[in-house]
């Protein structure tokens, strides 16, 4: 098992070292002069060549390339002129409060999502099932950063119940963090929850079918166990797949929410960098995401390992 | 069948289930009728389709799907009525009473835990031991099946294990209660023919050892021969035909029975004679239940056959056959018209 | 009387009769069309492309006509049944004509994905080895970078504009058709009728396209119904980052843009935006959804 894991680890080498290269070609093919980006149309052309070289846009792309990828090893993902400073202390600044977000939305969303999928699971075809059928059905096609304003409208404008902007503060107590947290970890939680509902009751009706489901019948298994023990564990792949690629879109989702609640998380920071055409910036969060991304898949795969005796390789 | 009723473990009356589709109702069992006597084996043969595995897991009350009822008949098992029974008790009979073997024991048992695990599991359900003694009960019940290295298997997974090897677990998964009664339904199917004679074999020591009855559903005649103390031959969701196999063999009357056992390889063909088949299909299950319902096959039918449904009539004692020519005065003899088909 | 009834009743006339409805049943397009979601999912799809089609026909005023007299105007109005924006522009009109662009950049992303997607796809499936781990390395790579913040820095390199939004999106769906075309096909290409074609001497080419492609539609069908939803959501993020279709163009995403800037003052402009890109996306999931119920045998019921 450890050799298996050890060799997926080195997996995500390749894969790692793609995501950078692409990074870097994109970067390249950005238009415009990075250095006139940064010192502005006005400055000298002795301070943009001293600025190219500094950024070392007058050395050839293969030195260039390798140079990046040196750069990237040692933490160095760029500055951030509209922030004036390094971008890899920033994201580093701004992660904690994404992640809390978005881990306070996925863990809601995933236990609910769940529960309400073995429900429907167990009770096919019966009004239960259709109601909340329908339900995920809309969660997994709402435009949520539509959601987002709607929510913002009827609760903070309408009805002024809860805070539009920013997040809460630990000093003004509990409730204060919890009631900036509602809105924006509703709407980043309700793509999720459709989507474990929705998974959890496909896969556990194909599992409760299955042959060896009925065998446990016959030999006088609880029913409570049958479908708790036995079918949610052989129900469970194809969820923590689920769980892996939903890690990615909340975060994604993230980067607009954020935006409409003013969280100051990496969502804003994007949209900043994006309305100051902050280039190095946006490719440091683009290439910062991605290496997560690639991390989260190796969890996802790994939890495979754990869960199915039967994979062998990966 | 109604030597001594006291000896009588299992009783079937006119059993009907019903499969409710969306395009019909579908009489999968249609009336079906037997008694199983205290340690002793009695076989349900027939093609797929014909029921005898839907009679089978109604013992269990096991039915797959809430569209799969049972309509009308009753199942005595020592005097409790199983039909009537809570589902608390039926948890108790179930695994621990009567077990159930199916047909491919690899996927009898859940890939993703271990086989000791299953075993402590199915044992502790039923008795009220603690871990450590329902794990030993367990090594021993594997030992008791010829599996080696019986620890050792009991931390093995399920895909680990050879189909036969499954199967033993499986077997002795009904070893460790009480069974009374086992339902095998086509044990041997999805095993190499050699591991077949060793899972019979198995089963059958385990009967004397045991005294145990046993209700085999196979489609192999050759297996019902040295098995069997009874045979019932189904068709359609019918009873066909009823008696001790012995009897069943000598004097078969019913005419889908001659055509099964016309289509058993001999041994002592020779190899250029081609293997008698029954013409035609059977019938959808859904139109059955208005005529007799072989009768689109059978190279004997009369005009009785279209527009009656057979009753299933004791010709002789303990010989039960449901057919309108063999219940009248003049009797059918085999091989009387010798090739099926126009 | 009854003889010939009787006989029919389990004869092979019977049977064969039988046999034949069934098949009928069976037949893919029959099985839609029983489909209830299916058949919900195809009625919104097929009303939301009517309109787009019908545009200058049915729409009352030019998408683009500023009526500055008449601003932010509600529901029901006079004479504009959705009411009117920050400029007085006809809200009905501007959705309408955004169906055009919304569903022409979904279905053109889809197309370009499922273009290169595939053939991507087909190849890494089919060959297998050194060229099947280089592509699919290739399109891990891709698929690490979130979906949005990708067609954000296509976006950025090749300009807004809806040819533009078009190869984003459907650039950043590529891995998505590359990976479920490699997974069919690799299925598929075991299968006994490819042996046997291999067998007989056709040509790999001939063998991919003309054998192995058509066994994977039905999944590739299925995927793309499903992206199309997705696509109309991710133009309008885009638009509403203000990253996709530039105003005064009429998308549902850019009509949402400035439905946001005007939340508090008129609420029904975000609001409608936001309803029809629900109800479409909804379609396009119920419609891939309903086949896939019949494409699957695993699903029936």
């Amino acid at each position: 098992m450890l050799k298996m894991m050890l060799k997926r680890f080195l997996q995500t080498i390749p894969t790692l070292f793609i995501v950078v290269t692409i990074t870097f070609c994109l970067t390249r093919m950005l238009p415009g002069d990075p250095a006139v980006a940064i010192l502005g149309i006005e400055a000298k052309q002795e301070d943009i060549e001293a600025m190219r070289a500094k950024m070392n846009l007058d050395k050839s792309l293969p030195e260039q390339y390798r140079l990046y990828i040196t750069g990237l090893v040692k933490g160095d993902f760029g500055y951030s002129y509209s922030y004036r400073q390094d971008v890899f202390g920033l994201i580093i600044s701004r992660i904690p409060n994404t992640l809390s977000l978005t881990l306070v939305a996925l863990v809601f969303a995933f236990f609910i999502g769940t529960a309400v999928g073995i429900a429907a699971a167990i009770k096919q075809n019966t009004w239960f099932d259709y109601v909340f059928m329908v339900l995920a059905l809309v969660g997994v096609s709402m435009p949520i950063f539509w959601m987002a304003l709607m929510l913002v409208l009827q609760f903070s404008v309408k009805m002024n119940l809860l805070p539009v902007m920013g997040m809460g503060d630990w000093s003004k107590g509990f409730g204060d963090v919890v009631s900036h947290m509602i809105l924006p970890g509703f709407c980043l939680a309700t793509i999720p929850m459709a989507t474990f509902a929705r998974t959890t009751r496909s896969s556990m009706i194909e599992t409760l079918s299955s042959d060896y489901i009925r065998c446990l019948r016959a030999r006088g298994i609880r029913e409570w166990k049958v479908i708790m023990i036995h079918g949610l564990k052989n129900a469970l792949p194809p969820l923590v797949t689920v769980l892996g690629l939903q890690i990615a879109s909340t975060f994604t989702g993230a980067i607009i929410t954020e935006g409409i609640f003013s969280w100051p998380g990496m969502g804003t920071m994007i949209n900043t960098a994006i309305n100051n055409r902050d280039y190095s910036l946006i490719q440091g969060t683009v290439l910062f995401s991605a290496i997560m991304f690639v991390f989260c898949n190796m969890l996802v795969d790994m939890a495979y390992l754990v869960l199915n005796p039967k994979v062998k390789e990966v | 069948m109604d030597k001594k009723e006291k000896d009588v473990i299992l009783k079937v009356d006119g059993l009907k289930v019903y499969f409710y589709t969306a395009s019909g109702v579908n009489k999968a069992v249609d009336g079906v009728s037997f008694t199983l006597e205290k340690g002793s084996t009695m076989g349900i043969v027939g093609e797929s389709g014909s029921g005898k595995s839907v009679t089978s897991s109604s013992v269990m009350r096991l039915m797959q799907a809430k569209t799969q009822k049972i309509v009308d008949g009753s199942i005595t098992f020592e005097d409790i009525d199983l039909l009537k029974m809570s589902q608390k008790d039926l948890l108790k009979f179930r695994g621990d009473v009567c077990c159930m073997i199916f047909q491919n024991p690899m996927t009898s048992l859940d890939p993703v835990f271990k086989v000791g695990y299953q075993m402590v599991e199915m044992i502790r359900e039923h008795q009220g031991i603690s871990k450590k003694e329902a794990w030993n009960k367990a090594v021993e019940a594997l030992k008791l099946v010829g599996i080696p290295e019986a620890e050792k298997r009991m931390e093995a997974y399920p895909h680990e294990l050879s189909g036969g090897m499954c199967q033993r677990v499986i077997i002795a998964m009904a070893v460790c209660g009480n069974p009374k009664l086992i339902i095998a339904d086509e044990p041997t199917t999805a095993l190499d023919v050699t591991v077949q004679a060793q899972v019979l074999e198995l089963l059958k020591s385990l009967q004397k050892k045991l005294d145990t009855a046993i209700l085999l559903i196979t489609h192999n005649l050759g297996v019902v021969w040295d098995m069997c103390d009874t045979v019932m031959v189904m068709y359609a969701g019918n009873t066909v035909e009823y008696a001790d196999t012995g009897t069943l063999y000598r004097e078969p009357m019913h005419p889908y029975t001659w055509g099964l056992l016309d289509s058993m390889p001999k041994l002592s063909s020779t190899s250029k004679e081609e293997l008698t088949t029954i013409p035609g299909v059977p019938p959808d299950l859904r139109l059955t239940g208005r005529c007799c319902n072989f009768y689109n096959r059978c190279p004997y039918v009369t005009e009785k056959c279209r527009e009656s449904v057979p009753p299933l009539v004791e010709v002789k004692p303990g010989h039960f056959v449901a057919c309108h020519r063999q219940n009248g005065a003049e009797h059918l003899v085999r091989g009387e018209v010798n090739s099926y088909g126009e | 009387m009854s003889e010939n009834k009787t006989q029919d009743i389990l004869g092979r006339e019977a049977n064969m009769a039988m046999l034949q409805k069934e098949r009928k049943a069976n037949n893919a397009w029959n099985k839609l069309k029983r489909n209830r979601t299916a058949m919900i999912g195809f009625f919104i799809v097929a009303f939301m492309i009517l309109m787009a089609l019908l545009a200058p026909v049915i729409s009352p005023y030019s998408p683009n006509a500023i009526n500055p007299g008449i601003p932010f105007k509600g529901i029901g109005f006079k004479g504009h049944l959705l009411g009117t924006d920050d400029l007085g522009r006809d809200i009905l009109s501007r959705i309408i004509y955004g169906a055009r662009v919304s569903l022409i950049v979904a279905v053109g992303a889809t197309l370009v994905g499922a273009g290169i997607g595939v053939l991507i796809g087909l190849v890494a499936g089919y060959f297998g080895g050194w060229l099947d781990a280089v592509l699919m390395r290739i399109m891990d790579g891709m698929f690490s970078f979130p979906f949005i913040l990708l067609a954000m820095i296509l976006i950025t390199v090749f300009g807004n504009g809806v040819t533009n939004v078009i190869f984003a999106i459907g650039i950043a769906s590529v891995p998505g058709f590359a990976r479920v075309t490699r997974g069919q096909v690799i299925i598929v290409k075991e299968e006994e009728y490819c042996n046997a074609c291999r067998v007989v001497g056709v040509s790999d080419t001939r063998l991919l396209f003309l054998h192995i492609l058509p066994n994977c539609v039905s999944q590739i069908i299925v995927y793309a119904t499903l992206r199309v939803a997705s696509a109309i959501i991710s133009e309008a993020s885009l638009s509403f980052l203000g990253l996709g279709i530039a105003l005064p163009t009429a998308s549902w995403g850019s009509i949402l843009r400035v439905g946001r800037d005007c939340l508090t003052t008129a609420p029904h402009v975000a609001g409608v935006a936001g309803v029809f890109i629900l109800v479409t996306v909804i379609g396009f999931n119920l419609l891939g959804d309903g086949i896939r119920d019949v494409m699957d045998p695993k699903m029936k019921q």
